[in-house]
């Protein structure tokens, strides 16, 4: 009989194994950047492991995942275990903060925003596989100010959502336009967003480093927003560059 | 010996009222206008005033919140703009029928909160540059930000807290707005619009045209409203004794609606963020086995009635996948405000626009006494004058025809 278990068919594995030939130093220097944040001190003040957290998360119910392990494991900082739960479990949590209800004031939610950002800004292959298919959302935010347009609105996009998909696509342009407000009558973005707007944000983009973290997680992205941004920002009379 | 606990739902049933009394002074959490006008005194920003008329309301833990009748900058949503757009239409609506000022303006951005929750594809300064930028753009036209999607009110609020703790951040904030030409500001509440329905329902029901009370509705109190920065959500001892929040129930109790219970109003609807866009398996098998079925078995309500941009979209379009499954579905799911618009007699496609929406809510129409067919004409007119190119939009003038 053979006993051999494969460690990769386990979705969350707790034991370290999974991640054993990555060096203690670089685990450990990951989680000194989720504890250098400044809202670090804001969302953990120790566990009682009563377990409300848990009993109110909805990715509990259905992935294996705990908000409750995650403030234990950055409570007690066992380096090995947050890398793993870093790689493994931030990406099932629903961020709708259900976990604040916790009776010491922690916010497991806000502590995973924490631990994705890190993940992201350290190009994590794991954040990358978490955000496969994503990289249009980010496209369509950074580069228009609005997170979801009209004519993302297509069939093949959202299959589950039936044949009334098929009917606004269909009717996309003329249904906009029998919208009463003037700033909706758009379909490449949610709104009207004036050219001013675009470049403030843009400059936003640049001056905090965002750009920085795309180019972390998805290189051909960071080449196509840079390129829009760039050409915009020329226009508009600044001489930016994403990429120095 | 201890007083006596009493179960929130004991308390539903009965009608009664609890004798719970607010103790503001004794509220778990710091009151954040103390911090922001010591900031304003110190120079370190500006305050943007809540500008009168205003209608106090109570939050949490007793302290009271002042929200804007009008001279109002409408902080619009992503996903109701691009997706349910007669979420959006009918706040404005409503705004027009009471002849109230506002601004619907271009100089808007996203909060970008809804990537961020999702991807994290940003950083706490980015996400502080890009709230004070909209506060600065809604300043400089003299109105105050009304916020309508529930995520962008929770985001903005961790915002706050950031800001006002954090002097370096402040710092660079600052920095940044002074490339753009702005002022660091920040307003004095941050306001949601079901709050301004709130605070007008009884406004809005003494207008009411459309008889309500043989409906039952089921109310899903969004999470980034009421759980995210908790202490400035509205409570109300005769919503349930205060023990939930009353956003929402308030205002479809002022409508003469029933509220059909159900035991996971506390659930979130499984919008994720990340999952509603690239997972939507396990958005699809929340809403509808934590929620829809639910509600279903306890309540059995003609419609679902609920405030932010996810929470509409996950319980409205997840159901026609659990449709097709055998699932106990088939729940109209609509906002507060195009609910109050609806009440006010508003064209439920001209201003509602409800061929946006997914799951059937013609019966819904047909039990208020509506004619869909009849109601379906009158839009598809309106389309023909736009297709012949007679008129390029629908105005608002068209919209009340």
């Amino acid at each position: 009989m053979n006993n051999v278990v494969d460690i990769n068919s386990i979705p969350l594995d707790l034991t370290g194994e999974k991640y054993k030939d990555v060096p203690y130093e670089e685990k450990e220097r990951l989680f000194q950047e989720v504890k250098a944040d400044e809202r670090f001190h804001d969302v953990l003040y120790g566990c009682y492991e009563c377990g409300v957290c848990v009993a109110s998360c909805p990715s509990a119910r259905f992935y294996d995942f705990s908000p409750r392990v995650i403030a234990q494991a950055v409570s007690r900082e066992d380096v090995e275990l947050i890398y793993t739960l870093m790689n493994d479990s931030i990406w099932d949590c629903s961020q709708c903060f259900s976990c604040d209800r916790c009776p010491r004031g922690n916010s497991p939610g806000g502590l995973i925003t924490i631990m994705r950002e890190v993940a992201v800004r350290n190009g994590l292959e794991t954040a990358k596989e978490a955000l496969e298919g994503y990289g249009r959302i980010i496209y369509k935010i950074m580069s228009t100010g609005t997170q979801v347009s009209p004519d993302m609105l297509q069939p093949n996009a959202f299959p589950d959502w039936g044949h009334h998909v098929n009917e606004i696509a269909d009717n996309l342009d003329l249904w906009r336009r029998a919208l009463p407000p003037e700033t909706l009558h758009t379909v490449e973005t949610g709104w009207s967003v004036s050219e001013k707007t675009i470049i403030e944000l843009y400059l936003i983009w640049h001056m905090t480093g965002v750009m920085d973290m795309i180019k972390e997680i998805d290189e051909g992205l960071f080449m196509i927003l840079q390129d829009v941004m760039e050409e915009r920002l020329e226009d508009a009379g600044y001489d930016v560059t994403f990429d120095e | 010996m201890g007083q006596q606990m009493i179960p929130v739902e004991e308390l539903i049933k009965s009608q009664k009222q609890p004798g719970f009394k607010y103790t503001p002074e004794d509220a778990p959490t710091e009151d954040y206008r103390d911090i922001l006008f010591q900031l304003e005194k110190e120079g370190e920003l500006e305050v943007i005033r809540v500008p009168e008329p205003y209608v106090e309301v109570t939050t949490k833990y007793g302290r009271k919140k002042k929200i804007p009748l009008e001279h109002t900058w409408h902080h619009k949503s992503c996903g109701q703009c691009g997706h349910i757009p007669g979420y959006s239409t009918s706040i404005f609506w409503l705004h027009r029928q009471f002849g109230f000022d506002y601004v619907d303006p271009s100089d808007q951005t996203s909060c970008t909160a809804w990537n961020y929750y999702a991807s994290a594809t940003s950083n706490a300064e980015a996400q502080v540059a890009v709230a004070v930028r909209n506060f600065a753009a809604a300043h400089e036209t003299g109105r105050f930000p009304l916020i309508h999607c529930g995520t962008s009110f929770g985001h903005y609020k961790e915002v706050r807290h950031e800001l006002l703790h954090h002097h370096d951040l402040r710092r660079k904030v600052r920095d940044i707005m002074e490339r753009l030409g702005k002022k660091l500001v920040f307003p004095e509440e941050i306001v949601h619009y079901s709050e301004w329905v709130y605070a007008m329902r009884d406004k809005i029901a003494e207008r009411q045209v459309i008889d309500m009370s043989h409906i039952v509705a089921s109310v899903h109190p969004a999470c980034h409203y009421h759980k995210l920065v908790e202490e400035d959500a509205i409570y109300d001892p005769e919503i349930y004794g205060a023990q939930r929040t009353a956003i929402v129930t308030g205002t479809l109790k002022a409508l003469g609606i029933q509220i059909g219970e159900y035991s996971s109003w506390y659930d979130c609807c499984g919008f994720g963020f990340r999952h509603i866009l690239v997972s939507r398996d396990f958005s699809r098998s929340f809403a509808v086995q934590r929620k829809i079925e639910v509600m279903k078995e306890e309540a059995n309500p003609d419609i679902v009635v609920t405030h932010d941009t996810g929470c509409v979209t996950t319980l409205d379009q997840s159901q026609f996948a659990g449709k097709a499954h055998g699932k106990k579905v088939g729940i109209p799911v609509m906002s507060d405000s195009q609910i109050a618009a609806l009440a006010m007699g508003a064209h439920p496609y001209k201003v509602l626009q409800l061929h946006w929406h997914n799951t059937e809510n013609r019966p819904f129409l047909e039990k208020l006494g509506i004619d869909p067919d009849e109601k379906w004409r009158e839009f598809e007119e309106a389309l023909e004058k736009l297709k012949s190119g007679e008129k390029q939009y629908l105005t608002w003038e068209d919209a009340d025809a």
